[in-house]
């Protein structure tokens, strides 16, 4: 007798199909990569499993005749609402397997969003709001330690500099692609990062995953990331990029580290970590020469001394409850970024428990930790890029007035080619052509559309995040950087608006 | 030949003897340290000798090429990190870090070593000729041709071989200044998704992490094991033996041969044990998907 | 003892650092210049932000009495210090620290050491012995008398310390000018605001010095369990937990330094299911008694006092320790350069494993017992 386990019982979703506008064509049958979709041989049609569907909408968006509607299964159970179905079929699937509760993308919990709690500002009578149509509009940034003053020779030519400035990253938008590795996501993907990058003179990172031999090119707009796995990191890989970061930790998964199943690691992904195809490539949770802050020090110079001192080293942390203390700590360990990823970040792959109950929201660490550098005096000493959550300009706006000098997009970059947060990266079935190295699926990302379409999403970010500059009466980033004036909390609590520091709406 | 003199930018200047040279790295700070060092290597220099080191970091880090570096004293962290190519010979102890991300070349340590030795080492050969502290070999990889190897003449400490995921860390707790310490700790080769240790000796089973195999070695292994190890003894031969020196307390029990065929044989002589992982995903049905 | 009202506030620095101690064991006397230097070669350990060092036999001639050493935020504190001694402890002798100007240390504090017994009469609070006397009086002044802090309070002891490179301080204290025949050195690498001398390692309590290199990831519990023991922990640094917990499992609760090494870094379950029996119920009940007391985390710790110095690992050796010996000398460093540095020529050198403790006892007095 075939007994079906109990979590196969409980679908989320039901494909609905209209049977008289189903022209039998297959096109969903070919699309979908988890088979929910098949040609019923006896029947002579296509039919469906709802079971099987993950609710990525790739049916639906290709079927010609716009037959198809992915809904959400009514829930089967009582109403409750401390035992929601969520946690119910957890434990029907643990129970069933006993494995970990793995999640891709990132934490999709009802907890505070606090980009939609402030509030920006504008100009009205006193002072001029500015048409940045017409008007000049300045978003160049730099990323890099800043002396605490310019030291100049007075010659009669004018002043010159006594030392040049500590290596610096130049980004034409406060806005960069975050890390994503070359395996997490397929080398299509990648192309395409590097070319809007190049394109919108910004960077993308490379994530832990090593650099493709025909993405050396692009290295002026790179950032190249070591992490624990020190997967494709040598010597030529640090010197290629235009920064080095260091992943300490991940908004999605702080304090444990990752692996790419064997699966994913196809030939090229294979011979850009340089790992044998098929084999895990796990990255251990931290950095085995990393167990203090010295330590972080140790590996920061030993890259700036492997890249001769020529480009600013960043170091990446999970926005977690001490993260104004590390933060100092990275500061003063000589990085020249620091990166504070938030709890809502994405992945590939996190244990849910993790990924839904560790860290912090970004905006209250970037928050403290903005204020925690300014009151030891070192602020100036790195740049700070925030990263996790971040879905729109004015969320950029505003973690660039609570004190951020630049952000990373991850999951907004893969959304602009097609994710539609289905969560199943770990499986690289990827429909949509993303989180997966599978030759039949990455194909459908061009690179040369992808990166299209990466660049109108920043470009058109760029354009609304002047509108807002212009309409607060600002014409350059800088005086919008750490403005809080420019924010008002609504609904927030006390304790809410200290740590964010800014004032309620009203006052 | 009397040599010439060669000077940086800084003012600074070396006394070089055609391709070699010494610097002598008292009271100099491993910045200033390493520019010379790049500095002469720029010059041409192949044979560099640096002298009365003492905790100088990142020595040959980054460094390419065929390039022989001698150092006397104890080098600091990230001995040769990054490195891919020179060979380096460290006449006393190392410490912590020593080839980490080295990607090619070879580290002699005439001496013992500190902790993390070898760290996501991708290629070349690290030889110690004592003890070695915690999490050695961790996430080692090998790729196609490129094979690292670490070979070790004392003891280990915990968590050898960790994540390992290629290579090869060959144990031969000879000669140890830790005569009671078993030859390694706990939680040998943890995580282990790839590669092999060789040990000379065994170890009890609960020091394997899980997922490992503990088996005597083949025909094939030993080829590989004979190669490797008459390396090791042609490079420490004469002063593997009891005895002073840096390090180590001398083999125990009796001297070693001072001649490097006997010593290699002397090695050879008592059966060694490999580990292995069972399975190159070692987590692969650890988790279950909740979309 | 009630725990502070906000006691969840576990806020605390975090820092990394660099060890180094060397002890004689015939109590030759070392100079200063010796530790001095060996900190010099791991300067990169530290940030600046805080150096100190330890050092045992250097009051001989006043080695009965319990030695003070006060940093003041300025005179007006210092009477006020001064006075509360008075209270409690008869002053047998006072004077300024010795130091000089050094342009890197910005703005040192009053410092002042006063030589001090308890008072035949003490007040009817004080029922414990006289050690708890002294612990008592340190923590009052420490916690009720403002712009004072008591940071070093043993017999023929001292700590040293503050905002700087260990060079630094040492060149402010004059230590080149002491000899002592143990000293233990720490660089600091702290995260928090730049100001605070007390923050610096050493942490000592009576004889205890400890420097301490890593963090301590249980500190909300062990500081929680501190306080069930009447200690509060005050100074908003994991290091302080472990100077309070030596004084409550070794002075109080009579373990040995062993003993106390276990409760720290106690071996893991597997290893104490193969134990036998006796040795087994004997670590299950460290262990189920003295649980919150297990220090977590990275940490490489050097623990003195009058008897000699320990070493300790956490027990998975999360964070460096090289021990060597050269005749009556041994030393624990981070780092072996720092060895090397002032002695070439060693006898031994070996890394202790996770979780054992080196213990290096003085030898037996000519004498004595």
């Amino acid at each position: 007798m075939h007994v079906k386990p109990i979590s196969q019982h409980f679908n989320d979703f039901v494909i609905e199909r209209e049977r008289a506008r189903c022209i039998n064509c297959e096109v969903c049958v070919r699309q979908c990569s988890y088979e929910a979709h098949f040609w019923d041989e006896a029947r002579q049609f296509v039919v469906h499993d709802s079971a099987r569907c993950v609710g990525c909408h790739r049916c639906a968006a290709m079927c010609p005749t716009s037959c198809l509607t992915i809904r959400k299964k009514p829930s089967d159970f009582r109403d409750n609402s401390l035992w929601t179905s969520t946690y119910i079929k957890h434990i029907f699937k643990q129970a069933d397997t006993g494995g970990v509760l793995l999640s891709g993308m990132g934490n999709p919990q009802p907890k505070p969003i606090y980009w939609d709690n402030m509030l920006l500002d504008a100009s009205q009578v006193t002072n001029p709001s500015i048409d940045p149509l017409r008007e000049p509009m300045e978003l160049r940034t730099f990323l890099g330690a800043k002396p605490d003053a310019v030291d100049f020779i007075h010659t009669p030519e004018g002043p010159r500099l006594k030392q040049p400035l500590p290596p610096q990253l130049q980004l034409e938008y406060p806005i960069m692609f975050a890390a994503m590795s070359f395996g997490a996501i397929n080398f299509n993907l990648h192309v395409a990062m590097a070319r809007a990058a190049t394109q919108l003179g910004i960077c993308y990172n490379t994530g832990e995953g090593g650099l493709h031999p025909d993405l050396y090119q692009y290295g002026a707009n790179t950032i190249v990331q070591v992490a624990s796995g020190r997967f494709g990191v040598h010597k030529d890989y640090l010197n290629a990029g235009a920064a080095v970061e260091i992943k300490v930790g991940q908004g999605a998964k702080p304090g444990i580290g990752g692996h790419l199943p064997g699966e994913k690691i196809d030939e090229e992904v294979s011979r850009t970590r340089m790992v044998p195809q098929g084999s895990d490539a796990i990255s251990p949770a931290p950095h085995h020469d990393i167990y203090s802050i010295e330590d972080l020090l140790q590996l920061i110079y030993a890259i700036k001394e492997s890249t001769r001192y020529r480009v600013p080293v960043a170091v990446k942390i999970a926005a977690v409850h001490n993260a104004p203390a590390i933060a100092s700590g990275i500061v003063r360990a000589g990085a020249d970024i620091v990166v504070i990823d938030g709890f809502r970040g994405g992945t590939g792959a996190a244990p849910t428990m993790i990924r839904d109950n560790v860290g912090i929201p970004i905006e209250l660490a970037l928050a403290s930790v903005d204020n925690r550098l300014r009151d030891e005096g070192i602020r100036n000493h790195a740049s700070l890029v925030v990263a996790g959550g971040v879905r729109c300009s004015a969320d950029v706006v505003k973690a660039i007035a609570l004190g951020a000098d630049a952000v990373y997009i991850g999951t907004a970059a893969l959304v602009a080619v097609g994710c539609t947060l289905c969560g199943r990266c770990y499986t690289g079935k990827c429909p949509w052509g993303i989180a997966t190295n599978a030759a039949q699926l990455k194909k459908r990302q061009n690179p040369d559309v992808a990166a299209q379409r990466m660049a109108n999403l920043v470009r058109a970010w760029g354009h609304e995040i002047q509108e807002m500059l212009g309409g607060m009466g600002l014409n350059s980033i800088e005086s919008l950087r750490g403005n809080r004036d420019k924010l008002r909390g609504v609904g927030l609590n006390e304790v809410e608006l200290n740590v964010l520091g800014i004032k309620h709406a009203g006052l | 030949m009397s040599g010439d003199v060669m000077c940086d930018e800084k003012g600074f200047c070396v006394q070089r003897e055609g391709e070699r040279c010494v610097i002598d790295a008292t009271g100099v700070y491993y910045r200033q340290l390493n520019e010379r060092i790049r500095a002469a290597l720029e010059h041409g220099v192949t044979d560099i000798e640096v002298v009365q080191v003492r905790g100088q970091r990142y020595i040959a880090t980054a460094v390419e090429g065929d390039v022989r570096f001698t150092v006397r004293g104890v080098p600091g962290q990230d001995l040769g990190a990054f490195m891919r190519g020179p060979t380096i010979h460290v006449h006393g102890n190392a410490q912590d870090g020593v080839g980490n991300t080295m990607d090619g070349g070879r580290i002699v340590i005439h001496g013992m070593a500190g902790d993390v030795l070898g760290y996501a080492m991708r290629d070349g050969r690290i030889l110690v000729r004592g003890d070695v502290g915690y999490r050695v070999g961790i996430h080692m990889k090998a790729y196609m041709d490129r094979v690292p190897v670490i070979v070790v003449g004392g003891k280990a400490g915990d968590f050898l071989g960790e994540y390992m995921a290629g290579g090869a860390i060959i144990l031969l707790g000879m000669r140890s200044g830790m005569a009671d310490a078993p030859i390694t700790g706990r939680n040998l080769g943890t995580g282990m998704h790839g590669g092999v240790i060789y040990l000379r000796g065994r170890v009890p089973e609960y020091q394997l992490g899980p997922g490992l195999s503990m088996e005597p070695v083949d025909e094939a292994d030993l080829e590989f094991l004979r190669g490797h190890i008459a390396d090791f003894a042609a490079e420490f031969a004469g002063e593997f033996g009891a005895g002073a020196g840096t390090g180590g307390s001398g083999t125990e029990g009796q001297a070693a041969p001072a001649d490097a065929e006997a010593l290699a044989a002397a090695i050879l002589s008592e059966p060694f044990v490999k580990i292995r992982p069972f399975s190159h995903r070692p987590y692969g049905n650890m988790y279950v998907g909740t979309n | 003892m009630q725990a502070p009202r906000d006691f969840w506030h576990f806020d605390k620095d975090i820092s990394g650092c660099g060890v180094f101690g060397v002890i004689d064991r015939a109590r030759r006397l070392i100079p200063g210049s010796e530790p001095i230097a060996a900190m010099c070669t791991m300067h990169d350990r530290g940030n600046g932000l805080g150096g100190g060092f330890a050092a045992y036999g250097i009051y001989p001639d006043r080695a009965d009495w319990y030695a003070f050493h006060l940093m003041c935020d300025d005179r007006d504190a210092l009477e006020r210090a001064e006075g509360v001694i008075k209270q409690f402890h008869d002053i047998r002798h006072s004077e300024p620290i010795p130091t000089r100007k050094v342009a890197s240390v910005k703005n040192p504090p009053v410092v002042w050491r006063y030589f001090v017994t308890p008072k035949a009469n003490r007040p009817a609070w004080a029922t414990g012995d006289e050690a708890d006397y002294m612990v008592g009086t340190v923590m009052h002044i420490n916690t009720k008398v403002p712009g004072v802090f008591v940071f070093s309070s043993g017999k023929d002891m001292g700590a040293f310390k503050g905002v700087g490179f260990p060079e630094d301080i040492a060149d402010f204290f004059r230590l080149d000018e002491y000899h002592a025949h143990m000293w233990t050195g720490h660089n600091r690498f702290p995260t928090n605001t730049p100001g605070w001398w007390g923050g610096a390692h050493p942490f000592t309590l009576l004889d205890w010095a400890i420097v301490h290199n890593g963090e301590i990831s249980s500190y909300g519990i062990n500081k929680r369990y501190l306080c069930q023991h009447g200690y509060e922990c005050t100074l908003m640094t994991d290091t302080e937990v472990v100077a309070y917990l030596i004084d409550l499992l070794i002075r109080k609760h009579g373990l040995t330094k062993r003993e106390a090494s276990w409760v720290f870094a106690p071996p893991f379950w597997d290893e104490v299911d193969r134990m036998p029996e006796a040795e087994r119920e004997a670590f299950k009940a460290l262990r189920m008694v003295y649980g919150p007391a297990l220090l977590n985390g990275p940490f490489a710790i050097l623990v003195t006092d009058s008897h000699g110095m320990m070493g300790l690992n956490d027990r998975v050796k999360l964070r460096p320790l090289v021990v060597a010996e050269k005749g009556d000398r041994v030393f624990m460093s981070s780092e072996e350069s720092s060895i090397r540095e002032v002695c070439r020529d060693l006898d031994r050198v070996w890394a202790p494993k996770a979780g054992q403790p080196v213990i290096i006892d003085y030898l037996p007095q000519e004498g004595a017992a």
